[in-house]
């Protein structure tokens, strides 16, 4: 178990990035533990789906968190963009439900970069911006030795400065560290695999 | 100054009529009368008689109930206008004001002509109103009760004791004596009346007489947060508006400062030249009174204001307010402040309400064991717990196809086949029977945490009493 965390990561300040997949969530709340300091999370007020702080507790503090619930994306992108350009939160999450036009995702890209807060879209599949940094996809991979596990895969798809690449990652909510875990054995997510 | 009609005055000042008018309170379960205008006297009914007798007394009687909160209101206002004539006003039980107009009566031309203009400004206002003026307190009581107008202060002697301010118990066995008068009482002897009456009686006759002091005590007027200005030609464009507020807030925040108080919540209110006025409301997260601080805030607000054909006057008021005593500054104690910043500007958008924060809350069901609380009216808090893991991710309960009280090994969730790989459980959680719950109505629920061999970590409860699987939540 190697503990350097994957390159790219923590986010890069000052930009918006983008992540998608079945973990997406779980990767927020770790970008924002990494962060350190507070962070808001800009949510639809009609989404039925809810954080919970009990969950998030081995990633994050949930004391840390703010939420915004908003009518609408536009409001979302709004308190978003007032946000990223305060610049005294150090993550903002935005849910994004329809896909960001050039011009959203521009702007978004100007706050961040004003204020010097990190901003992190969850996108469906699918609905990236071109202005995004980095894009991530995330996805929760069974674990066989641990029962607590975090085990997930964390892909770059898009990345403007580097390289794309994909590690296995798993977060430590003793130390409140993540590491990088080579893929042991067959690949776990595969079909067929025997116990 | 007495106002013997003041309940009813202020109800006829907004509906004149010429009608037997009375207003009624209600105590216990009848009702009796509490004022009532001179037509009304003039039917015969008095102050204390039943609203059924004098119904009958006077057929097309109109009548409204008491609002005592508002007649003290009215009595208030009545005080700040009588301020006009001398600085020392004060109260003089609820339906009285007692003025201190020594060293300011001359400013009028002496005291009859004071007497003479408050008089024709109150009728003019149609207030009625019983004047009396002396060198005491008590004596310009007893004159404004009992006597006729424009009685001079040596006619105190010749009025009842009743106008003393005494207990009525006092005044019958007064009267009983054969002591009808004040001057019977200052010609008796003291000491038998205070051994018969008690001490009250010749504190209040030395108060009305002058051999004793009596003070008038002003009332402190409450402080108002409000500041506007009036421009001569009417203003259109935002930069002036705002400078126009910039203007406004200065005077107001040195108010403020004054107080030790802090603005939460702010109202702008612009009148056009048409008289039509609009209102910017801003809502701080937290009280603060920098003028720096809080004119970028109202930017927003005061730019979507239709200006019309111009804007001739706007005023500043502070409606909430809130202590905001002097703190020492540090370096720490920044972040907050700029955060609580951040807020109020979001809030102006969507609502300082929906600017949220998880508070703790002691319940086992997973949706109640947190509160979602507004974070400009709450602090943050630990002691967030968890005895055993729980989703990061909650959602409707959504029914899967399976049976029997063992997790299925394979089930089909939103379109995707799962094979489950470890299954975690059960957890028994029983609905809070003292809370009702229309999602709890399916009665027990057994948890399982079930790791897919696809790699999602799902929440999964079967519910024994009514049996079914639902899927609930998501691991991180």
């Amino acid at each position: 178990m190697s503990s350097q965390l994957p390159p790219f990561f923590p986010l890069r300040a000052g930009r918006v990035h983008e992540v998608c997949g079945p973990a997406s969530t779980g990767f927020s709340a770790i970008a924002a533990a990494v962060a350190g300091g507070r962070a808001l999370w800009v949510q639809e007020a009609w989404l039925a789906d809810m954080l919970t702080p009990a969950g998030m507790m081995p990633l994050l503090d949930p004391a840390k968190l703010l939420l915004a619930r908003t009518q609408n994306q536009t409001d979302s992108l709004a308190v978003a963009e007032e946000a990223l350009k305060d610049g005294s939160l150090s993550l903002v999450v935005l849910e994004v439900t329809r896909p960001l036009d050039l011009r959203e995702g521009r702007r978004l890209q100007l706050a961040a970069r004003a204020g010097g807060t990190t901003g992190l879209c969850l996108i469906p599949e699918g609905m990236g911006s071109n202005a995004a940094e980095t894009r991530w996809r995330a996805t929760p991979i069974f674990d066989p030795a641990q029962g607590d596990s975090t085990l997930m895969r964390w892909e770059i798809i898009k990345n403007k400065s580097g390289t794309i690449g994909a590690w296995h990652v798993h977060w430590d909510a003793q130390t409140h560290r993540l590491h990088v875990v080579p893929p042991v054995g067959e690949r776990p997510g595969s079909a067929g695999t025997p116990e | 100054m007495w106002f013997p009609r003041l309940a009813s005055d202020r109800v006829l000042r907004a509906r004149p009529s010429d009608a037997p008018f009375v207003i009624a309170a209600r105590t216990g379960s009848t009702e009796l009368i509490h004022c009532l205008n001179p037509a009304a006297e003039q039917a015969g009914l008095h102050r204390g008689m039943r609203m059924a007798d004098a119904r009958s007394f006077c057929p097309d009687l109109l009548s409204q109930p008491a609002d005592l909160p508002r007649d003290t209101r009215f009595l208030r206002g009545l005080r700040r206008w009588a301020e006009r004539f001398c600085p020392w006003v004060g109260f003089e039980g609820t339906d009285g004001l007692v003025l201190d107009i020594t060293g300011s009566a001359h400013l009028w031309g002496g005291e009859a002509a004071l007497l003479a203009d408050m008089r024709a400004r109150l009728a003019r206002a149609n207030i009625d109103v019983r004047l009396g003026a002396a060198g005491t307190r008590g004596a310009a009581w007893a004159l404004a009760h009992f006597a006729p107008q424009d009685t001079a202060e040596d006619g105190l002697l010749a009025l009842p004791v009743a106008a003393l301010r005494l207990a009525p118990e006092i005044v019958t066995g007064l009267q009983r004596l054969g002591l009808r008068s004040i001057g019977d009482l200052t010609a008796s002897p003291r000491a038998p009346l205070a051994r018969r009456f008690g001490p009250d009686l010749l504190l209040r006759l030395d108060q009305a007489l002058g051999a004793q002091p009596e003070p008038v005590t002003p009332e402190a007027e409450p402080p108002q947060f409000s500041t506007r200005l009036t421009f001569p030609e009417p203003i259109g464009l935002e930069a002036d508006v705002m400078a126009a507020t910039e203007r406004l807030l200065a005077p107001l925040c040195a108010k403020l400062a004054a107080q030790d108080m802090g603005a939460r919540r702010l109202c702008l209110t612009l009148r056009r030249v048409d008289q039509a006025s609009q209102q910017v409301e801003l809502r701080l997260a937290a009280a603060m009174r920098e003028p720096t601080r809080i004119l970028p805030l109202f930017q927003r607000g005061v730019a979507e204001v239709d200006a019309g054909f111009g804007i001739d006057q706007i005023r500043l008021e502070a409606v909430q307010t809130e202590p905001l005593p002097v703190q020492q500054i540090g370096p720490q104690v920044a972040s907050p402040d700029r955060l609580a910043d951040l807020i109020t500007r979001i809030g102006t958008r969507i609502g300082l309400e929906n600017i949220q924060r998880f508070l703790p809350a002691d319940s086992h069901i997973p949706e109640r064991s947190f509160l979602i609380a507004p974070a400009a009216f709450s602090e943050a808090q630990g002691g967030f717990h968890a005895p055993r893991p729980r989703p990061i991710r909650l959602f409707p309960p959504e029914p899967i196809h399976a049976s029997g009280a063992q997790p299925p090994a394979r089930f089909r969730w939103r379109r995707m086949t799962l094979t489950t790989a470890r299954a975690t459980g059960p957890e028994r959680i029983t609905p809070e029977w003292w809370l009702p719950d229309d999602n709890w109505r399916s009665g027990l629920r057994d948890y399982w945490k079930i790791d897919t061999r696809e790699g999602r970590r799902l929440w999964l409860f079967y519910t024994p009493q009514n049996p079914g699987w639902f899927v609930q939540g998501e691991f991180a």
